[in-house]
């Protein structure tokens, strides 16, 4: 061998540049519903507690509510939520009421926290509207049922913000499978590389369909996106406590103008897909008798008793949890059914003579034939 | 693998498995991509039971990300392999939009013929299933008005069977449609059958009076209407079109100097769509024969509605009745 090759450096003699590791979770309160180290340093308020356990569980409720709703042929479709409350809520409560989110398609728990309607929410999922609310009336925009085009809006939404002045953070939720589209690392890379004020985050609830993460990628996002030059954090998703502290601190250096940063919600799913999916075809049971016991609501509501929580806290909440129930089921079977004829006023800012013509042809049909019937 | 001489019942979606499989069985170069193809076998399930007889290399699940399919489509064909993709709705083509359209399309051409690159991306295609936004789309125009891609839609099981199979084995790109609101119409379908020419239209009913022009999901509407047409005295005929790039202008040309009225019926929008072209085609080709204007029946130039007024919009039996009458009125 001539020399030279032979001096050439092993791998091993190269330093790597970056190399992926482990990356343990943030958590304030364990499985079982004990304070951390993290926990115990900053301590629980009280106030806040309570309010993520309100909101997680109206979400819960207004998702066993839908999905009874989609069995009995109310709604075509419905999504679940169930297993992922305090990755939404938590980090929803983190932000402040100015800050506009980008959701993907399953953040019924943080589009209630906005405010938004659960009637609102169940509309498109009836087959009624293809976006149930104003985006404006919440500063959260519509769902997105195309995988991860919503983090490059927020992209642009930020570069917008940035362009007004002032402090903002664009929040843009998505998905470990959503990750893996052209547009997420796109949005990562621009808005570090312009310094953006988004905050990315994904909650990687381990399956897309029937994909589980160990074959959706080879490193998780949060390490991915450190690659494109965010500052990213990983958290215990099914810890409302720590996804707040965590959210507020990496909305903090958003704001503060220190460009974009991301955060891992480490969740599951508990149900399939959605409600046309059968997970039983792909993932064993025992991985979700792991997670049941890892459940938001149970782990807080033990916090919440040990802080000596009055009993009353609960059984009102178990009575508005019930009024909330009547109150989707009416309003869901109440919702009314689109007009066709509206859609033609829609589709275009001004007149369009293609439309308005197939709009007039259309009414001269209808009439003939109701005429001949 | 089922070889018999008695015909299958079988559902469309059935069919295509079958079809499928066989490519698989026959050559070992055939391999599928795609999102949930694997242990789910689809979200329609026509890849079911493949990855548990030929291997999780064969039949892959992919990460959520279509161009991904596409493009790495593209590096195993020019590997050698065949690659068989599924898009899980028509309206997720898009991130692969540039994949197909700018290399799949166009690498045979620029490399003088010297690359091959059988690949076939199969799309369900089209409403009527009450789904949400951008799970109902028919986008095959785009595809269709991309030189360098081959476009074919299938309508029943016999022709799912026999026509993935000729995709497969075609040297060409082929986008390949499925009617997703008819995965589950049986039908018999001959397992010993030869692949289906990829460049034939299919006569499914002749007709002395009118000729209604389909493909995929629109020729079960279409073949209701001549039905009902045929209640009242009149002889409609139906042309499956089954290629829509390129198209058999021969057999609609056929069609028009036998019946001289034609109406061309599809999910898309009539603005630029098959159809169009169809009648154009026809005009061209054919203009003293024709007895009255070509119709066409489709969508409005609108994006797909919720699904409650899906069904005002697309083309049904009535609407197609209507324009048989229009027609037969010159």
């Amino acid at each position: 061998m001539p020399e030279n090759l032979a001096r050439r450096p092993r791998a091993e003699d190269l330093e790597t540049t970056w190399t992926p590791t482990h990356t343990e979770a943030v958590q304030f309160v364990t499985a079982d519903g004990d304070l951390t180290d993290l926990g115990r340093r900053y301590d629980v308020d009280p106030d806040l507690a309570r309010g993520l356990y309100r909101d997680m569980a109206r979400a819960r409720r207004l998702d066993s509510e839908a999905l009874a709703l989609q069995r009995q042929g109310e709604l075509g479709l419905w999504l679940q939520s169930w297993g992922q409350e305090a990755a939404q809520v938590g980090s929803m409560r983190a932000l402040s009421d100015d800050d506009w989110v980008f959701p993907s398609y399953r953040e019924h728990a943080a589009a209630m926290v906005r405010g938004v309607k659960t009637v609102e929410l169940l509309t498109q999922w009836r087959g009624a509207t293809h976006a149930g609310w104003d985006p404006a009336d919440y500063r959260f925009h519509f769902y997105s049922l195309v995988l991860g085009t919503q983090t490059l809006h927020a992209t642009g939404f930020a570069m917008g913000c940035l362009l007004d002045g002032g402090a903002h953070v664009v929040a843009t939720y998505f998905g470990d499978g959503a990750a893996s589209q052209g547009d997420v690392n796109e949005a990562f890379n621009w808005a570090a590389a312009q310094s953006l004020p988004v905050l990315f985050i994904c909650q990687n609830n381990q399956w897309a369909i029937s994909t589980p993460t160990g074959i959706q990628y080879g490193a998780p996002v949060h390490q991915r996106a450190a690659g494109f030059g965010l500052r990213t954090f990983c958290v215990d998703g099914n810890d409302a406590l720590a996804v707040h502290a965590v959210t507020r601190a990496a909305a903090g250096l958003v704001r503060s103008g220190e460009g974009p940063a991301l955060i891992e919600a480490v969740t599951y799913r508990m149900a399939g897909h959605s409600t046309s999916d059968d997970p039983t075809r792909y993932r064993d049971q025992s991985e979700l008798d792991a997670w049941a016991p890892k459940d938001p609501l149970r782990r807080l509501r033990i916090v919440l008793e040990r802080l000596g929580t009055p009993g009353e806290f609960f059984s009102e909440l178990d009575a508005e949890l019930d009024r909330l129930a009547v109150e989707i089921r009416d309003a869901c079977r109440a919702i009314p059914a689109p007009d066709l004829d509206e859609a033609f006023t829609y589709a275009y800012a001004g007149p369009h003579p293609l439309v308005d013509g197939e709009r007039a042809a259309r009414a001269r049909y209808l009439e003939t034939t109701a005429a001949g019937a | 693998m089922t070889t018999s001489t008695e015909p299958s019942t079988l559902t469309l979606g059935k069919a295509l498995n079958a079809g499928l499989r066989r490519a698989m069985a026959d050559d070992d170069k055939v391999v599928l991509l795609g999102e949930d193809i694997g242990a789910l076998g689809g979200v329609f399930r026509i890849t079911d039971g493949l990855q548990k007889e030929f291997g999780p290399e064969r039949v892959v699940d992919a990460p959520l990300a279509e161009s991904a399919i596409v493009g790495s489509a593209i590096g195993l064909a020019l590997r050698g392999y065949r690659p068989v993709c599924e898009i899980q709705f028509d309206g997720f083509v898009y991130p692969a939009f540039d994949q197909v359209v700018s290399q799949l399309a166009k690498m045979r051409a620029r490399s003088a013929g010297r690359i091959k690159l059988p690949v076939v991306i199969r799309i369900p295609v089209g409403g009527g299933i009450g789904a949400v936004e951008h799970h109902s789309e028919s986008n095959e125009t785009y595809f269709a008005h991309t030189a360098g891609l081959r476009v074919v839609s299938c309508a029943s099981p016999d022709d799912a069977y026999r026509m993935i199979r000729a995709a497969i084995s075609s040297d060409d790109p082929v986008i390949f449609y499925e009617p997703k609101r008819r995965y589950w119409d049986k039908g018999e379908v001959s397992l010993d059958a030869e692949p289906a020419s990829l460049d034939r239209a299919r006569v499914r009913r002749t007709g002395t009076d009118v000729t209604l022009v389909a493909h995929g999901p629109t020729v079960k509407t279409a073949a209701a209407a001549a039905e009902a047409a045929a209640e009242d005295g009149f002889s409609v005929g139906v042309v499956d079109l089954r290629t829509l790039a390129p198209l058999d202008v021969t057999t609609l040309r056929r069609c028009a100097e036998s019946t001289g009225r034609m109406v061309v019926v599809h999910e898309a929008s009539t603005f630029l769509g098959i159809g169009a072209e169809v009648a154009a085609a026809i005009t061209e080709q054919c203009f003293y024969a024709l007895k009255a204007p070509v119709l066409r029946v489709g969508a409005y130039h609108l994006p797909y509605p919720p699904a409650k007024v899906e069904d005002e919009f697309l083309p049904d039996v009535d609407r197609v009745i209507h324009a048989i009458d229009t027609v037969l009125s010159y």
